[in-house]
């Protein structure tokens, strides 16, 4: 049951099984674009701001119109497909996972898939009952009690009173409450809120099961009985199961496929292993050059043209925990401009946009020139952070005045590895950091 | 089972939908009872104090200092309170239904279920609280040894057209607070404003000729005027058939546009809110 990637002349790849008759799910030239404007800073449109624009941008909106541009309030909107000709199949009882960075398109693939939002193109056929589990407890309500809850969010997650029923004693069974059962969940702990969320999630009978990232939450003894029961319910029953994660364990674990997305396009198809390594491998080749980058602030004496990041002495130059990574960055320096002062932070974020890390020229003593130069370079000695993916924000001062700041810029993997050389890995919600300790 | 997924289809399977997630609809009325009489200390109590207390308020400004006349020989407490019973419910309802989807938003970005499910259950909570404070209607019935007519077997008829009214209303202002979110500063002026331009504290009789068309357009002095001829046997006059009629055509009308308007601005909910 092999994948066989066709490359078409068209930039897309197309994906197909030699089976082509089980297919369980049919995704066909898929694609989904969103309107946004630009400059847009709140998340919700005000009708105060609506009808002032209104007027304020009359005159303007005629020539943007004439120019040919859309308008969305006062902003010219631009169209951004967040997935586009995506086609891929399932067959029955397979295990796909969905493999990509942050904006990749994984979140609108489930979406879709979950009927949270329509395409704007393409067509998905499914042949079967479809559950989705985008987040642990959706709808749970804290001032009901755990017994209610577990109808409720059965019900939400589509399964009928009887169904729910029957399984009650086995939802409550598998989450380990029993004796809370009558107690309103904002009184129960994190852990238990967690338990009986999944264990509802767990017993749902569809033919397709679509996880995102649900795993992250709960402690690792219980991450490992729902990774168990998911597996259970794939090889058990025949069902079919497509999960997202950023925990390349836990997809390498319980998915033997994979696809990769990029940008809204599907790259890349096949065995799980495969896919994760190439995926690893094209970090560098995946980031944006930084001159390319439309969104950033400053007065562009000092313009960032491009960064580098990768591991020293690892395989690939990849990034390793424990090992020295290498932070280049290049760009142009107006010299006309007399330097009095200057200064170049980066920040480094974890997947979830938390800090985690920052240099600074000014913090350390170095004797750096930044006008005879046009790249510098940081090193970090000894790596302390874990598995996942980070982006970079970079940030440069000229004379006490903002010259070029980007935010989110520059990804890196840092490779899932047995870096305590025990062959256990640290479960992926235990912090970003690995610490580098003893037992005496 | 095959089920397809492409552009326009939620479109064309709308009513069947809604149709296959009736339990879903019917927990979520539940859940929506349950959580309103959980959080308050005093939880039921609470649909019977608030009209109760405005009732009051009502009967000592309007017939006692304002000397208004009442309808007839009904107590004026009586009247004043049984335009409060569906006044109360449809300002809560639109308060409620309004704001339904927005507080809902984590099940609204997380799950599939026709939308038109969210403001409806809001709705029906509401409506739950109105039966509960009929209790006190037939208690001030006793009371006052008042003995309702017969037309008040009609009253079920009554009671779906201030449903409807209400949800109509509802659902357009859901929409639209989903998609401006300010909008919610002015639900609960137009609640009050709406207060003081139905017969809820007056008759509908002081209301001089040449003001009766514009104040007909309301579509709640309608309703409220067939809750008070069914409960307290106030004169069926050609005002209140003008009223009625005038009434229920706005009503359907509202009730035609609001689930166009929120279907319209339904699928774009899960990527806005």
């Amino acid at each position: 049951m092999a994948f066989t990637i066709l490359e078409r002349p068209k930039k897309h790849l197309q994906i197909l099984f030699k089976k082509m008759s089980n297919a369980i799910i049919k995704v066909e030239n898929l694609g989904k674009s969103y309107l946004i404007g630009h400059e847009r800073e709140k998340g919700y449109v005000a009708l105060r701001d609506v009808v002032a624009n209104k007027a304020k941008n009359f005159a303007k909106g005629i020539k943007d119109t004439i120019g040919g541009k859309q308008l969305m309030g006062d902003q010219v909107v631009e169209e951004f497909w967040a997935l586009k000709d995506v086609s891929f199949e399932i067959n029955q009882g397979d295990t796909l996972g969905v493999i990509g960075r942050n904006g990749a398109g994984k979140s609108t693939l489930l979406k879709i898939l979950s009927r949270i939002t329509e395409p704007t193109k393409g067509k998905i056929t499914l042949n079967g009952r479809i559950a989705s589990l985008l987040e642990v407890g959706t709808g749970f309500h804290p001032e009901l009690t755990g017994r209610e809850n577990i109808y409720l969010n059965g019900a939400i997650l589509g399964m009928s009173r009887a169904e729910i029923k029957r399984k009650f004693d086995e939802i409550v069974d598998f989450s380990g409450v029993e004796r809370f059962l009558d107690t309103p969940v904002k009184r129960y702990s994190s852990g238990m809120y967690v338990r009986l969320a999944f264990a509802v999630a767990a017993h749902l009978e569809s033919e397709i099961l679509v996880v995102d990232e649900v795993l992250a939450v709960g402690d690792a003894e219980f991450q490992k009985k729902c990774l168990g029961k998911m597996g259970e319910v794939s090889k058990g029953d025949g069902r079919t199961v497509l999960f997202v994660s950023h925990n390349m364990a836990a997809i390498e674990n319980l998915c033997k496929k994979s696809i990769l997305l990029q940008n809204g396009s599907l790259v890349n198809a096949g065995n799980t292993s495969d896919i994760i390594s190439y995926y690893v491998s094209r970090q560098h080749i995946e980031n944006k050059k930084l001159s390319d980058i439309i969104t950033r602030k400053g007065n562009k004496s000092l313009f960032f043209t491009d960064g580098l990041i990768e591991g020293i002495e690892t395989d690939e130059q990849q990034a390793e925990t424990f090992k020295s990574l290498r932070i280049k960055l290049s760009y142009k320096y107006k010299q006309e401009v007399p330097l009095n002062s200057y200064k170049i932070d980066i920040g480094i974020n974890n997947h979830f946009g938390d800090r985690v890390g920052w240099l600074s020229t000014k913090t350390i003593e170095n004797d750096f020139n930044l006008a005879a130069n046009d790249s510098i370079e940081f090193v970090i000695q000894n790596l302390p952070f874990g598995p996942g993916d980070y982006t970079c924000n970079i940030y440069s001062e000229i004379n006490n005045e903002v010259a070029d700041w980007l935010e989110s810029v520059l990804a890196f993997t840092i490779k899932e590895k047995d870096y305590y050389n025990t062959g256990k890995l640290v479960p992926a919600n235990q912090g970003n950091i690995l610490l580098k300790y003893k037992i005496v | 089972m095959q089920l397809i997924i492409e552009p326009g289809r939620t479109e064309k399977n709308y009513w069947k939908d809604l149709w296959r997630y009736r339990e879903l609809f019917y927990i979520l009325a539940w859940r929506d009872v349950k959580v309103r009489y959980k959080q308050t200390v005093i939880g039921v109590l609470w649909s019977v104090v608030r009209p109760l207390l405005t009732m009051l308020v009502f009967t000592v400004i309007f017939s006692k200092i304002a000397k208004l006349p009442t309808d007839g020989t009904t107590n004026y407490a009586i009247l004043v309170y049984t335009a409060m019973l569906p006044w109360q419910f449809f300002s809560t309802a639109l308060t409620e239904s309004s704001n339904s989807l927005v507080n809902n938003n984590t099940l609204i970005s997380k799950v599939y279920f026709p939308r038109l499910i969210i403001p409806a259950s809001a709705v029906i909570a509401s409506f739950v609280d109105f039966l509960i404070s009929f209790v006190i209607l037939f208690g001030l019935m006793f009371f006052y040894h008042f003995v309702p007519p017969i037309q008040i077997l009609l009253l079920p008829v009554f009671l779906i057209f201030v449903f409807l009214t209400s949800f109509s209303l509802g659902l357009y202002l859901t929409a639209v607070n989903v998609k401006y979110r300010d909008f919610r500063y002015i639900i609960p002026f137009i609640v009050q404003f709406g207060l003081y331009v139905s017969p809820v504290g007056f008759s509908s009789n002081v209301i001089p000729a040449k003001w009766r068309l514009l104040y007909d357009l309301n579509p709640m002095v309608g309703v409220i005027d067939g809750f008070r001829w069914c409960i307290t046997g106030a004169p069926f006059t050609k005002n209140t058939t003008i009223s009625i009629i005038i009434s229920l055509i706005i009503t359907l009308f509202m009730l035609a546009f609001g689930i166009y308007y929120f279907r319209k601005t339904e699928k774009t909910f899960a990527d806005i809110i």
